[in-house]
């Protein structure tokens, strides 16, 4: 127990301060080091657990709270969520000390250029895995085609969308 | 909108930097605990109604410079404006007041939705409910990725390195650290030798 803690702690603290670009940026690497490296859940499991956080309110990077207590309970849960959100947290202390000192400099917009496009390919990683955790049906498959297309032509609040896709997995379950 | 015309019924405060007043380590506690509750599918786009229209926290001015050095910094963003809101107006024990705040009650919710899934996971009802839940949040995740890449379409060299970064990352699962220095280190690069090129569209 004590040494899933700690690892615990080490993965989600590498994690935190990975994530540039915000929570969605570190879900490959979450989804590889709790599935395939240390096998704490199945790829649907992690799948699962991202669709609870994204239905519940709050933060995206929520999911690592629902992770930690999955793994390890209430301790894991404490754990996950103080290891992520705590380096963050120092840093922007730190940086909002420096924001104005630094403002200008040409280094802060050449490592931000620098890490717009890795943060892109991030977010689509992260798009893949648990889209590709999630889909094990043609049904489900449809279900996150027409939930993006709705995303993306509509301005149809996310909820809705959840919705929709809790509906049609119970009235596809007919079909199957 | 500045700081100075002050929230709907809040009272005379004692200033914490020149120039502004703001709120106490309980009204940022109470705050973004409302803007964490309301914030179903991620919280960043309540976030500027909230902290600039309604509770005037902050200008319109401060509060996309404060969303620019959020974005920059790892972590997530809105729980980064909250470190850095709350520690503006009152310290480390208004920064700790506001994080806290942001994702106490999620946490709650979000828990107790996993309670509710463990406990009927074995009715096929609530099961296929829940994968269909699953299959529709990864299309809001695909979408996301759209909205993020859509903006690169005349940039080249930034749709290469994102592809690269989605072999490496989703096909060939490589870790993330040495991918991500190695690519960002390729994406300065292109700044530096294309100034105009790496900038955010």
């Amino acid at each position: 127990m004590m040494t899933t803690l700690v690892t615990l702690a080490l993965i989600f603290v590498e994690l935190s301060l990975l994530s540039f670009g915000g929570g969605n940026t570190i879900l490959p690497e979450m989804q590889r080091q709790i599935v395939e490296v240390h096998h704490w859940m199945t790829a649907t499991e992690f799948s699962a657990a991202f669709a609870l956080a994204q239905a519940a309110p709050g933060p995206n990077l929520m999911i690592v709270s629902l992770l930690g207590w999955r793994i390890a309970g209430l301790p894991g849960l404490i754990v996950t969520t103080l290891a992520t959100y705590t380096p963050a947290f120092i840093l922007t202390v730190v940086a909002y000390n420096l924001w104005n000192r630094f403002k200008d400099r040409p280094w802060r917009r050449v490592l931000q250029g620098g890490l717009v496009p890795v943060t892109a390919g991030l977010v689509c990683s992260g798009a893949a895995i648990i889209t590709a955790g999630a889909d094990t049906t043609i049904l489900l498959a449809a279900i996150t085609l027409i939930s993006t297309i709705v995303i993306l032509a509509t301005r149809t609040h996310p909820l809705v969308v959840l919705g929709f896709g809790a509906a049609a997995g119970i009235v596809g379950a007919g079909f199957w | 909108m500045t700081p100075q015309s002050a929230a709907n019924g809040t009272p005379e405060l004692p200033e914490t930097a020149p120039g502004h007043v703001g709120p106490t380590t309980t009204q940022l506690f109470t705050g973004f605990l409302l803007l964490g509750l309301m914030g179903f599918g991620g919280v960043l786009p309540l976030s500027r109604r909230v902290l600039v229209e309604e509770r005037r926290w902050l200008t319109s001015d401060e509060y996309l410079e404060l969303l620019g050095l959020c974005q920059f910094l790892p972590g997530g963003t809105i729980t980064n404006m909250a470190t850095a809101i709350g520690y503006r107006f009152r310290g480390l024990a208004g920064a700790a007041a506001a994080i806290l705040g942001v994702i106490a009650a999620p946490v709650v919710v979000l828990i107790g939705l996993g309670i509710i899934y463990d406990r009927f996971q074995s009715d096929p009802i609530v099961r296929h409910m829940f994968l269909g839940l699953a299959a529709a949040a990864s299309g809001l995740l695909i979408a996301l990725a759209v909205k993020i890449v859509a903006p690169m379409r005349n940039h080249p060299a930034g749709i290469a390195i994102a592809l690269l970064c989605v072999v490496a990352i989703a096909i060939l699962k490589l870790p993330l650290l040495p991918t991500m220095v190695v690519l960002a280190a390729v994406g300065m690069t292109v700044v530096v030798c294309f100034p105009r090129a790496g900038q955010r569209p």
